[in-house]
């Protein structure tokens, strides 16, 4: 079956394409039902369709060599995914899944690449797309490695308080010498942990308010 | 005694920094030093450990696990 023409006319990729340019290109699309958990596309595959959830939540993930499921992007109604092998011809970087019943309208990689040559028009569109999932990969880049440093940051605290006999004091000068990182970024761990209400800063007393929350962080980013 | 910050007098070279970057007048230079006056209005907010230039202002924290 055909892709709704609605559908299309909303998508950002077909933005100001004429109605019945995209009546031609409907007939390109084919639907596909999904169930919740099944897998559609695997990290390392050929990159052979592209792919709009028309309804239902997809799941964009990597998992690490230890079997750890990092969640890249969840995709919503309106959204695509595989975009970057589709248009790079490369492998799929993440592999996919239904996290509910979900509706895809999906067109070949070889009948995009067609709709681009007869309109160049949307390539500024494509150009948008891209560059829009580009900035959401820097932030969890950033996003990723201040937790990673929050993770090490807590290990710290944990081993400072928890060693017996006199309890040597820290700057958070030394605290980021020993995690590895810039005083600021100390700084910034210190006020999101407070915040999360791991511990409590009380003047020169940094107190562990909850240790089984912060051994977690530990333990969730190492 | 209220605990303050720490002052290295070898390493401070008196630049006056940190006395302009406390919010609370907790610094003044004295003879060419940094010199702590104690005052609870000092939050250990470690902006002037931050700010020397010289490494000479320790803002040091006790670490301790609640109960
Ligand atoms: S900023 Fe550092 S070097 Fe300058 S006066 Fe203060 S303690 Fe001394
Ligand atoms: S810790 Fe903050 S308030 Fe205290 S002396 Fe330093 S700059 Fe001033």
């Amino acid at each position: 079956m055909a892709a709704s023409i609605e559908f299309l006319q909303a998508s950002p990729y077909f933005a100001g394409m004429t109605e019945p340019e995209i009546e031609v290109i409907s007939g390109l699309f084919f639907q596909k039902t999904i169930e919740k958990g099944e897998k559609i596309t695997w990290q390392g595959d050929p990159g052979e369709a592209l792919y709009f959830v028309a309804s239902g939540a997809v799941k964009c993930f990597k998992t690490s060599p230890e079997g750890k499921e990092q969640i890249l992007q969840i995709v919503l109604p309106g959204n695509s995914f595989n975009d970057v092998a589709v248009f790079d011809g490369g492998l799929s970087p993440t592999s996919t899944e239904a996290m509910s019943l979900v509706n895809l309208y999906v067109i070949s990689r070889s009948d995009m690449g067609g709709i681009l040559t007869d309109h160049p028009k949307i390539m500024i569109n494509v150009i948008d797309i891209l560059s829009s999932k580009i900035r959401h990969l820097l932030e969890l880049v950033e996003d990723l490695s201040f937790r990673q440093v929050i993770g090490r940051i807590a290990r710290i605290l944990l081993e400072y308080a928890d060693g017996a006999g006199p309890k040597p004091k820290l700057t958070q000068h030394e605290m980021a010498a020993l995690a590895g990182t810039a005083r600021e970024v100390v700084g910034r761990s210190l006020k999101t942990l407070q915040g999360d209400g791991m511990i409590r800063m009380e003047r020169n007393r940094l107190v562990i308010a909850d240790k089984e929350a912060l051994s977690q962080m530990v333990n969730a980013h190492s | 005694m209220l605990e303050m910050p720490r002052v290295d007098l070898e390493k401070c070279t008196g630049c006056g920094t940190c006395a302009a970057a406390c919010h609370c007048g907790a610094i003044v230079i004295v003879e060419g030093k940094a010199t702590i006056i104690e005052t609870l209005k000092c939050g250990w907010c470690s902006v002037c450990e931050a700010v020397c230039p010289e490494g000479a202002l320790y803002c040091e924290f006790e670490i301790v696990i609640e109960g």
